[in-house]
């Protein structure tokens, strides 16, 4: 049963799609209306990170800084220590793949309000191919002191957390993706940096999710409940300040983890919760999807979810693994 | 003005006009060849590949010391394209001239293909560099032209440029660097179409003034009609000639037009990252083969 407080969607074949990416550039534009210090730049991907709609309203608050994304964090910086709060977007592979020590330094060690807001992560990219598709970006970042990271699980949310971010004092990292998704949440679920939300409460295993893999964990739990197998889902949207009790609590009960995101094995998610689990000394036995230390490649989304194993599928089979291990 | 007539000058006593036209009926195949694969891949970038179809088509049928049947053959030209998401210019010339299959080139962007949709070098014999992030190939170029001039080898690194990516620091760091290193073996060729992805570059973020940007970095600096096959012919040799008579290195910046050759797409931002529909595949192939009429035609 999904968590009735949560106000989802009940029937997920029933859920609209829309990008992450969407829900970005809506809640940009509604906080150009709010907020007069935000401003938005862009490294010649205006359109594609949907900071159009944005610019074509706001133009006097709008940056172009052409194909230069070390300047693009840098200048950011310097609008933040001048008061302004600079959303400053590219693709994850370029911020904060290219302009990552102007991150560390000018950003995170500097304490600047800047909101590195990044799209097209992960495999759903497509066809442009592995140089394309972000999969390391979240070990990057969350290593980072003073760093908020944040990766939203559908449009509702990425809207919510974009409005949320701007209110934050401090630098954050946000990264949304290119493919129209599930839109499992409604305008009432709540948003709240730092806050993992339990979707559904479960026994046998606890499966925690981030980003566009989250609706997937859904489909799974709704297939692995009919064979008996009670999971937990839970939407782990920040990756950092991670949400020690919800997860702590879930795992102490289940015994069993599964992480899923759309990225490396090592360093995202999975990294984050099990040095969690190590750190308060919760035993459970653990699985994962991700991709697997390998680089992406040109095709549909759909194609390479299915061959880099990151399907609803995929988690019914980890899951059911990671159970007997019990 | 005195230069000017004695360009001109070179243009005729240059390669034979009957070469030349044998060029220009391969780069209108390669510019079908582009529109079909693009349509095909149903993804993909179009106006950038159709503005450097005579470059690439000059070098690959003409200027490159290459041997596509032995693509890791030693004292081979190196090309280096640096804006990576050209490559259906470079794929549609490689098939063309024998690296692989010419029917291989419609898996463009497919799952399980060679033709990535940015380049991987690791996926297809004679591609030099993996590239799509920008300006990448730039210090890739000079650290290959840097390792020849160790070995004391005479091969030419051609490195390809974009002009959206003389936005990057990281082509500038590269250029400096070519030039402190008296790397005359480095010849660059920059796509100058004035488009990038959110309009035109002048006005997105300046690049001008370009030739002087070049000259201050001690390269020597040629420029072109990039869609005048002659002209890239006659400016490709002539640089190769001077070459050894320098210890700068070489960019030629090439005028060229966006969407070349398809008259809905010439001069159109909109068609840097965008592949044609049915109806528009159709409408360009049929203007590129009644192109093709004109050139056999030419006397
Ligand atoms: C480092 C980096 N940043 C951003 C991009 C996304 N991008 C791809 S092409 C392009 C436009 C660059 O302009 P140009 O190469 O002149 O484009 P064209 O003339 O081919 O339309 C951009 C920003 C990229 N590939 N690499
Ligand atoms: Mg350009």
């Amino acid at each position: 049963m999904l968590n009735k407080d949560l106000h989802l969607v009940d029937d997920l074949s029933k859920a609209e799609k829309a990008a992450t990416r969407d829900g970005f550039g809506k809640g940009l534009l509604e906080l150009g209306e709010k907020n007069k210090d935000v401003v938005g730049l862009c490294a010649d991907l205006k359109e594609s990170v949907r900071m159009n709609w944005f610019a074509e309203k706001y133009p006097e608050r709008y940056i172009a800084v052409g194909v230069a994304e070390q300047n693009l964090a840098g200048v950011a910086a310097g609008l933040a220590f001048a008061g302004k709060i600079p959303f400053a977007s590219s693709f994850s592979v370029f911020s904060p793949g290219r302009n990552w020590d102007q991150l560390r330094v000018s950003i995170c060690y500097s304490k600047a309000n800047v909101k590195l807001c990044s799209s097209h992560a992960g495999l759903t990219v497509g066809e442009d191919g592995a140089t394309h598709q972000a999969l390391e970006d979240i070990a990057i970042t969350r290593v980072l002191p003073n760093l908020v990271v944040i990766v939203p699980s559908d449009a509702l949310e990425t809207k919510k957390a974009t409005i949320a971010i701007a209110k934050y004092q401090g630098p954050v990292y946000m990264r949304f993706s290119r493919e129209k998704t599930l839109v499992y949440t409604t305008e009432q679920t709540p948003f709240e940096i730092g806050k993992a939300l339990v979707l559904k409460e479960g026994n046998d295993a606890t499966v925690i999710a981030c980003g566009i893999m989250v609706a997937e964990v859904l489909k799974a739990a709704e297939v692995l409940e009919k064979e008996g197998i009670s999971v937990e889902v839970i939407n782990n949207h920040t990756i950092k300040p991670i949400d020690v009790e919800t997860i702590i609590n879930s795992v102490k009960k289940t015994k069993a983890v599964v992480t899923a995101e759309e990225h490396q094995k090592t360093g995202g998610l999975r990294g984050a919760v099990l040095e969690l689990l190590a750190e308060y000394d919760v035993m459970a036995v653990s699985g994962y999807v991700a991709v697997e230390d390998k680089f992406g490649e040109s095709g549909t989304s759909v194609e390479l979810l299915e061959k880099y194993g990151l399907t609803a599928a995929d988690i019914v089979e980890e899951v059911k693994k990671v159970v007997k291990k019990k | 003005m005195q230069k000017k007539a004695a360009k001109k000058e070179m243009i005729k006593e240059a390669s034979s006009e009957i070469s030349i036209k044998k060029l220009e009926l391969t780069a209108n195949k390669i510019r079908q060849d582009i529109i079909k694969m693009l349509f095909a891949a149903n993804s993909g970038h179009t106006a950038g590949p159709l503005g450097m179809v005579e470059i690439f088509t000059a070098l690959y049928f003409k200027i490159l010391k290459h041997d596509p049947k032995n693509p890791k053959l030693e004292d081979r030209d190196r090309l280096i394209l640096s804006n990576g998401h050209i490559c259906p210019v470079q794929y549609a010339c490689m098939a063309n001239s024998g690296y692989f299959p010419e029917k291989e080139l419609l898996t463009l962007r497919k799952i399980n293909t060679r033709l990535q949709g940015h380049p991987n070098r690791l996926d297809l014999p004679g591609l030099e560099n993996s590239s799509g992030p920008l300006a990448q190939g730039s210090s890739i170029a000079a650290g290959i032209a840097l390792a020849a001039k160790m070995d004391r080898k005479d091969y030419t690194v051609f490195c390809l440029m974009s002009d959206g990516e003389h936005q990057e620091g990281q082509i500038w760091e590269a250029l400096m660097f070519a030039g402190n290193k008296k790397l005359n073996n480095f010849i660059g060729i920059i796509d100058r179409n004035n488009i990038q992805i959110d309009g035109y570059v002048e006005d997105i973020m300046s690049i001008e003034p370009l030739r002087q940007k070049l000259e201050a970095f001690n390269c020597n600096v040629y420029e072109m009609n990039g869609n005048d096959m002659k002209e890239v012919v006659v400016t490709l040799e002539n640089v190769l000639k001077n070459r050894n008579k320098t210890t700068r290195p070489s960019i030629i910046i090439a005028k060229t037009v966006p969407g070349k050759g398809i008259s809905f797409m010439e001069n159109k931002y909109e068609w840097h990252g965008r592949p044609p529909k049915k109806e528009e595949a159709e409408a360009a192939l049929k203007e590129l083969q009644a192109e093709r009429e004109i050139i056999i035609n030419k006397r």
